[in-house]
């Protein structure tokens, strides 16, 4: 890609910036230089580039140039940072630093690099604060503290330019809006201070336009320079002769195929959507390794060493393959990759795309990759997906509304700096583009809950966290809040997390397993409740025999040889089916003619669903009702995604039970939902024609959903995250595990007892703009009830449907759920009675 | 064994040393034969005492567990009320009391034999907050006190803050519970905010050396539920 271009911009690279480019056989590219230009006219800039278009580079060459013009770092007096660059992962930027080194150490330039994360040691922090570095490679987290310290205003009072990578990662979830307020900050202290945010390919790219400038009245926009896609992926969908199964996640069939290309290519990675799988994948690519292919497995659950092991190898080059999860979406340059294989569903266009340009880093070459459906309804998924790659279509979310519990946390940290101005904070607030929006009033109500927690009732005032003074100013009360602001500081919160230990069968007491073995990573403490002893499982890499909890831990032996693991849960994973692949999944199905660009097995398919019951249109919803095994069960299709379809499962139930149909649970995947009771729908459709209607009416989202949310797990989870980011409560920390019931406090009573007494609590208020679009995903269950109202089509059967059946295999697989604490304990005390009886 | 089981509205009704007791879904017990309510580890002001270090938890815990405790003395209207320990969440929580609170808590004494049980977060009571202070007390021949003495039997204790968990078929609910054999029983906390201990944890383990039953408090009434039923955390 050596475009010409214009002269002015190529001036601006000094000398030996070129012969650096000619020594390695380069040519600085067109975007580099339009980059240094938009430096030196002081304008803020988003470069939206495929990967392998020399991004990072380009990200950082202004501020190298710059720093190359001045005086020597030794000389100069500042203690400033001149560039700070920020990453979601800590990997990332220690990655990045040591790509930096080179033209650094090869041009002899006088800059010095350093980076900051969880595990830099606290001398060096000190002293990155004393004597700061002139390029600080960082995480949001790592700003958020570094704008709390006091000595913030002069460490960055001189800084230049901010470079924020995989920007369109970080602006999707709360660590984004955390960084946003950092920004805000960061902009009030250097006015001077540019940004340049480096990003994949968007679906609007203004939103990360606007992110990166503060918002006035105008919605101000960074510039925008775009490279242009290099070639084309070379991209398809696995080719399957055998029938694939109606359900489930596992591509079994398809596994010596996978075997095989990992065998005919460099390095493959291979992408999977959730942990099980993952294991479940690795497993079954070793049985038919008989050539001993260096095959790893790398995700978010295994030990921090196994995992690094992993990464290193593959920088390495001494691995065949991974198979991994999300945890390997982001950035890193994973080495010689030269094809991706994507194994079930591809859930969005932009994810996959993303997940494609992993294989392949020089840009100009075509990225290869396979789609693997494993499922026929991930057929569908695979060809919507791959019209939307050939389309470069994306789906990217829309841009966040800030949370309020971030900017509560943030509000601390500025506390924690140095006293201020509440019409100040205020205004820098609203240069955040997430914030823009934000009214006085819930700014307020955010300082009063750091300050006393902004209860109506005022009990608190004498305990109060920050104070306003006389003159004015708010300050943090003393120094144990700003300690207590520190370890809290971050939006992550992780699920409650147990370790894993291998045991060790004792030899005095045969049959007991005592707790020797070494740590083999750890799980999801609801997925430990779910076990039972001698359940065995996939983890790390092996099937493992659940023995029981011990202590804090979770106590497993080795399977004997041969054991097929009992997977007693299918983890559907945090990605939901895209709102755009779902409505391109229902176009497919809603036109005949599309049919023919589907494998065969998947025609036939569909045509028997046409004969037996309906395809529905693109807008419609088919309801299907039919009795099995004395029970009355009811299927629909609305394809908007797992979480949306278990709340409305959820509210369906209750709606279904206030009209008598005595209905007994429900399942939920991707695609559709089932619930089966007592009574014939049908019946009752039959003497009420509208029935339906009223029953998945918009009104669902009102009284059934309020009521709900009272008991909801689901939503108690949301507001625990909620609750620990606003530092309502102090996080818990590895080892800190045993502090005993009088220090810690469950968040599931204060939810319960805040909800009572004052349900519009900004902290009430955050979590449930949390709910509508994560965990409960209401917003969009409220945009498919407003499709769908007058368009339910209902097709009363004798028997399963074609398309019906792929739901109903679920059950048993999907955990059943319900709230209704009653009901669960009613089946426990009969169980007892039974037993009584026997 | 149906007397065991037998269910009344709200509450259930069991012997521990042959003194009837009925459990209450407040958390309460009520003894009919002595019209005597107990109840145990209320921990007021626990949400102030969080506050003290700088974690605001919603400061409407006091009233939520006074309004279960008044449901209790409506219920039975009895001429004792028998505060098990730990009544304030620390020494300091007598003198945080809100005024409202304060009178609601004088409301509820009025009339009728009030006596609170030391424990080990309230060890010492003001007289202030009215009733008798006493370390433990005996009621026909059970013994009450805090904390249950292992081997004693006899007794009604709180301090555990016992919780079952049940998993069906994959659902889960962890509920506070009463737990009781023939010779003792421990009462669930009524403090709002009071967490709980799950019954499987070593603690009860010499308590009930040859088991117990969990009467789990559910939301429209309690249930029975066996040892072998309930699950670790």
């Amino acid at each position: 890609m050596f475009l010409p271009m214009a002269k002015p911009a190529r001036s601006l690279l000094p000398r030996h910036f070129h012969d650096w480019f000619k020594s390695r056989g380069w040519e600085p590219r067109e975007h580099q230089l339009e980059l240094l230009e938009k430096a030196r006219s002081g304008h803020s800039v988003l470069l939206v580039a495929p990967t392998g278009a020399g991004k990072t580079l380009a990200g950082f060459l202004p501020s190298l140039v710059e720093l190359s013009e001045t005086r020597p770092a030794k000389t100069r007096k500042s203690p400033s940072l001149h560039t700070l660059y920020i990453s979601p992962l800590k990997a990332l930027a220690t990655d990045i630093a040591r790509n930096l080194e080179a033209p650094v150490r090869e041009m002899d330039l006088p800059i010095r690099i350093e980076t900051r994360t969880g595990d830099t040691p606290s001398h060096k922090r000190a002293r990155q604060i004393e004597k700061p570095p002139d390029i600080l490679l960082t995480t949001p987290e790592q700003l958020a503290l570094l704008l709390a310290h006091r000595d913030g205003r002069e460490l960055f009072g001189g800084l230049r330019r901010v470079v924020l990578d995989e920007l369109h990662s970080l602006v999707t979830s709360k660590r984004g809006d955390l960084l946003s307020l950092g920004l805000a900050r960061l902009f009030a202290i250097a006015p001077q201070m540019t940004t340049v945010g480096l990003s994949a390919t968007v679906r609007e790219p203004d939103d990360l336009r606007r992110y990166l400038v503060p918002q006035g009245e105008k919605g101000r926009l960074a510039d925008l320079v775009i490279v242009k896609g290099g070639a084309h992926p070379d991209i398809r969908m696995l080719d399957i002769d055998d029938h694939l199964p109606l359900a489930g996640h596992t591509a079994a069939l398809s596994m010596p195929t996978i075997y095989d290309l990992i065998g005919e290519h460099r390095t493959t990675l291979v992408f999977v959507n959730t942990r099980l799988q993952a294991e479940y994948t690795f497993q079954e690519l070793w049985k038919l390794n008989e050539d001993g292919l260096a095959i790893a497995l790398h995700h978010g659950s295994l030990d921090v060493s196994q995992r690094r092991r992993v990464e290193e190898a593959m920088i390495a080059g001494k691995l065949k393959a991974v198979v991994c999860t999300a945890t390997l979406d982001l950035g890193i340059d994973w080495g010689d990759v030269d094809l991706v294989v994507n194994v079930g569903a591809p859930k969005g266009a932009s994810r996959i795309m993303q997940r494609i340009g992993r294989s392949n880093h020089r840009m100009d070459e075509p990225s290869k990759a396979y789609l693997v459906p494993a499922n026929r309804f991930e057929i569908l998924e695979c060809r919507a997906a791959l019209d939307a790659v050939h389309e470069a279509a994306q789906d990217t979310p829309d841009a966040r509304i800030g949370a309020l519990d971030v900017l509560c946390q943030h509000i601390l940290g500025v506390a924690c700096a140095e006293p201020f101005r509440l019409e100040e904070i205020y205004d820098e607030v609203l240069s955040a583009a997430p914030y823009a929006g934000l009214t006085w009033e819930d700014f307020e109500a955010c300082v009063a809950f750091v300050a006393t927690g902004g209860y109506a009732l005022r009990a608190y005032e004498r305990f109060a966290k920050i104070v306003k003074g006389k003159d004015g100013l708010w300050r943090v009360r003393n120094a144990r809040v700003a300690q207590q602001y520190r370890l809290n500081v971050g939006t992550i919160v992780e699920a409650t997390m147990i370790k894993v230990r291998l045991g060790k069968a004792s030899r005095a007491r045969p049959g007991t397993v005592l707790p020797r073995g070494r740590i083999l990573g750890e799980i999801e403490e609801y997925f430990a409740e779910t076990l039972t002893p001698r359940d065995t499982f996939l983890f790390a890499g092996e099937i493992l025999r659940f023995e029981g909890i011990v202590e804090d831990e979770v106590l497993v032996t080795r399977a004997s040889a041969g054991t097929d693991p009992k997977i007693p849960a299918y983890d559907g994973g945090k990605f939901p089916l895209s709102t755009f692949l779902a409505a391109r999944v229902r176009a497919i199905l809603a036109d005949p003619f599309e049919w023919d660009r589907l494998p065969d097995q998947m025609t036939e398919w569909l045509l028997q669903q046409r004969r037996r019951s309906a395809v529905p249109g693109e807008r419609d919803l088919l309801v299907e009702t039919f009795p099995r095994g004395g029970r009355y069960y009811m299927t629909c299709f609305p394809f908007e995604g797992r979480p949306a379809h278990q709340t409305l499962g959820m509210l369906l139930t209750r709606r279904m039970d206030r009209a008598g149909l005595k209905p007994f649970g429900y399942v939920a995947n991707d695609y559709g939902l089932a619930v089966w009771g007592a009574v014939d729908v049908a019946a009752r459709v039959a003497r009420e024609p509208g029935f339906l209607d009223d029953l998945f009416a918009e009104d669902m989202l009102g009284d059934d959903l309020e009521d709900w949310l009272a008991e909801a797990a689901l939503m108690k989870r949301t507001f625990r995250q909620c609750a620990v980011i606003a530092g309502l409560i102090e996080r818990k920390f590895p080892g800190q595990q045993k502090t005993g019931r009088q220090v810690t406090i469950s968040t599931d009573l204060v939810y319960d007892v805040l909800r009572r007494h004052e349900p519009d609590h900004v902290l009430l208020r955050a979590a449930r703009a949390d709910a509508a679009t994560g965990l409960l995903d209401v917003r969009r269950l409220g945009v498919l009830l407003r499709r769908i109202r007058g368009r339910i089509i209902h097709k009363p059967l004798d028997r399963v449907s074609p398309l019906g059946v792929s739901v109903m295999l679920e059950i048993g697989r999907e955990r059943v759920y319900s709230d209704d604490a009653d009901e669960i304990l009613a089946e426990a005390e009969a169980t007892l009675l039974d037993e009584a009886m026997a | 064994m149906t007397a065991l089981l037998k269910i009344k509205h709200a509450t259930s009704e069991i012997a521990v040393q042959g003194c009837a007791m009925v459990l209450d879904l407040t958390g309460a017990i009520y003894l009919p034969e002595h019209d005597v309510l107990l109840v145990a580890d209320l921990h007021f002001e626990k949400g102030s005492s969080f506050a003290l270090r700088g974690m605001m938890l919603p400061p409407y815990d006091t009233r939520e567990t006074l309004k279960a405790l008044c449901a209790a003395v409506a219920r039975f209207d009895p001429r004792v009320v028998i505060a098990l320990g730990d009544s304030f969440h620390d020494i300091g929580g007598p003198d945080r009391l809100g005024d409202a609170e304060r009178s609601t808590l004088a409301d509820v004494q009025h009339g009728r034999d009030w006596i609170w049980v030391t424990g080990n977060h309230d060890h010492t009571l003001p007289a202030s907050i009215g009733g008798e202070v006493v370390h433990e007390i005996e009621v026909g021949p059970l013994t009450l006190r805090h904390e249950p003495v292992e081997g004693a039997g006899s007794e009604i204790a709180g301090h555990f803050h016992p919780v079952g968990k049940v998993v069906m078929r994959g659902r889960s609910t962890r509920r506070r519970c009463f737990l009781t054999d023939e010779a003792r029983c421990i009462m669930p906390a009524l403090g709002a905010y009071a967490g709980g201990l799950n019954v499987c944890d070593q603690a009860f383990v010499p308590l009930f050396p040859v088991g117990f039953t969990a009467h789990l408090i559910g939301t429209e009434r309690i249930f029975a539920i066996a040892r072998a039923m309930l699950c670790r955390d």
